[in-house]
């Protein structure tokens, strides 16, 4: 699958706090987290941000907290995927159990705001339109790849019980 | 080959003789967590798994802390979602409002997690039974969603890195200031994907409240786990509290660590993490001029009966800064009950200090002390991101007990021996 998007361009650290702060959790539907989502490091994210755009960070993106709102209100605000250096471990979990593509890639920190990228999801290539660049992203584990096949967790879940 | 006390819980709990770093395991799980913030999405997924029960319904724990007493109508709807499973699936372990407290504060207390256990919580925090020699370890709501079903859940062993700590604590220096000062070495993500395993004479020294403190803040560090080996204190503890078996281990001599790092905290100070990171850590004396508007004493990383203790013992006395709101939360309703026969609740009440019910509430900016705009709170939580306790433009101190209780009576950041020996 082929991704198309504009970059959203973020540094290191970004917690989960900062995707979507404690406040708004007293909700739970990805349409309703979404518009909250970078409220407090990018006011302007969630009004400008279109389906399809890119979120690119450095390392550790998603620290803090175990909450899956923050996939979740990444995954409502329409963003295709995200990629960064390295993820926090908790995120990362969570980003696969719930379907959003993660990639992780060292040259992330490379890759600017406002610029387009393609990606392609099975081998990993991340192409800057704009620069001309290939990037490759780290393959996921194997284990992990059944998840990603299955559509998340929860239906590797119910192919492995039976249910 | 030897195995770190991580590998040695998680290969039995796979029902293998040997694990190693990298390995992928499929985990038996000996209690599964939820919360009220987490619980909905968790009930939610559980729903699509399409089993009718879930695996056992003696270790399968839900405590609302987090927003509770309700704060408002939604949060109310979140608690009802998970009350409402807690009855459908007659689930034995449920601490409502009155009886519950701060989930990790309340389940060691309670004797529900033990040596040796392997826990999952939908909650970063989960990692503070580590504590009690276990592995715990915090993940989000779809995977508690199928642990709460199988009784099972996917681990990639983490390597592990050993922390010594040499030397003695000084006057008003704890586990706090232990971890604090730790985090500030290697960084928010030093120990990403690892397991933190604290050894030494220090730390043996340290109370079970202290190691819990510690603990709790392994994943400030990036870590998955936090543990402690099992020892006397342990075994002190867990003794009158727990009501089934439990294993206690130590990791093998020969065992393999990515990293040893060893710590002398004889000179130690008091840590201040100033914002936004808890990596952003500086030793007390180096603070300078920081005037505060809040202080806050409490949360699954100091709402104990030792960190009320400690505070107590500053605020003895004193009053609370006429433009300061000291807001102390106890952990939980035996620690509130124990703080009220110590005389510790009037001494707060005296000092001029708020005495809320046990509740999450103010750390995550939920309740009971949100921030405005450029307002600063000096607290003893976990966190200090950009708007953890409220406005984006706030910010949050993290400190210890002591350095909290003296700056809500000094009115800036500051210490106990600015105000009595």
């Amino acid at each position: 699958m082929k991704l198309t998007g504009k970059v959203w361009k973020y540094g290191a650290n970004v917690d989960t706090d900062a995707i979507i702060p404690a406040r708004y959790l007293n909700v739970s539907t990805p349409e309703e987290l979404a518009r909250h989502c970078m409220e407090d490091i990018d006011p302007e994210f969630a009004h400008k941000v279109r389906p399809g755009d890119i979120v690119v960070a450095t390392t550790n993106f998603g620290c803090g907290s175990s909450r899956e709102h923050a996939p979740l209100a990444i995954k409502g605000a329409g963003v295709s995927c995200v990629i960064a250096n390295t993820f926090a471990r908790i995120f990362y979990r969570n980003a696969i159990n719930t379907g959003l593509p993660i990639l992780e890639c060292p040259a992330a920190e490379e890759i600017e705001a406002g610029q387009t990228l393609e990606v392609e999801l099975e081998t990993g290539k991340i192409h800057n339109l704009d620069t001309g660049q290939t990037f490759q992203a780290e393959p996921y584990p194997e284990f992990m790849i059944g998840i990603i096949r299955a559509g998340g967790l929860i239906e590797y879940t119910r192919k492995e019980l039976g249910t | 080959m030897g195995m770190t006390m991580a590998e040695k819980i998680l290969a039995a709990h796979t029902g293998v003789e040997f694990v190693e770093p990298g390995q992928f395991v499929e985990v038996n799980v000996d209690v599964v967590l939820a919360n009220d913030i987490t619980a909905p999405i968790a009930i939610r997924e559980f729903e699509r798994i399409g089993v009718e029960e879930v695996f056992d319904r003696d270790r399968v724990i839900m405590v609302p802390d987090h927003f509770t007493p309700n704060k408002d109508i939604q949060s109310a709807e979140q608690c009802r979602v998970l009350r409402d499973f807690v009855q459908r699936q007659n689930l034995t372990h449920y601490f409502e409002v009155g009886r519950a407290g701060i989930e990790h504060v309340l389940l060691p207390e309670q004797g529900l997690v033990l040596p040796g256990d392997v826990i999952v919580g939908a909650d970063s925090h989960t990692c503070t039974y580590g504590a009690l020699g276990a592995f715990a370890t915090g993940m989000g709501s779809t995977d508690i969603a199928v642990a709460m079903a199988t009784g099972k859940i996917w681990m990639k062993v983490p390597e592990t890195i050993k922390f010594v700590y040499h030397g003695r604590r000084r006057k008003w220096v704890g586990g706090k200031d232990l971890i604090l000062h730790t985090i500030g070495l290697i960084g928010v993500d030093g120990a990403r994907y690892q397991a933190m395993e604290f050894s030494g004479e220090a730390v043996d020294a340290l109370s079970m409240d202290g190691r819990f403190t510690m603990a709790n803040m392994a994943v400030e560090a990036g870590a998955k786990a936090g543990l402690f080996a099992f020892d006397e204190k342990t075994r002190a503890y867990v003794e009158p509290r727990a009501r089934r078996a439990y294993t206690a281990y130590q990791s093998d001599g020969d065992a393999r660590y990515a990293q040893v790092i060893e710590i002398n905290v004889s000179e130690l100070e008091p840590q201040v993490a100033f914002p936004h990171l808890p990596s952003n850590v500086r030793p007390l004396s180096q603070v300078g001029q920081v005037p505060i508007d809040q202080a806050v004493i409490g949360s699954c990383t100091n709402g104990r009966l030792e960190d009320l203790q400690v505070a107590a013992q500053v605020l003895r006395g004193q009053k609370v800064h006429p433009y300061v709101r000291c807001i102390v939360i106890p952990g939980t309703q035996a620690i509130y009950l124990e703080a009220v026969r110590q005389g510790l609740v009037e001494t707060f009440i005296e000092a001029g200090a708020v005495v809320s019910t046990p509740t999450c509430g103010p750390c995550l900016g939920g309740h009971m002390g949100v921030l405005a705009a450029g307002e600063r709170c000096v607290s003893t939580t976990n966190r200090n991101f950009v708007g953890r306790m409220g406005h984006p433009e706030s910010e949050v101190y993290l400190a210890n007990p002591a350095v909290a209780a003296a700056s809500a009576v000094l009115g800036r950041i500051g210490g106990p021996l600015e105000i009595r020996d």
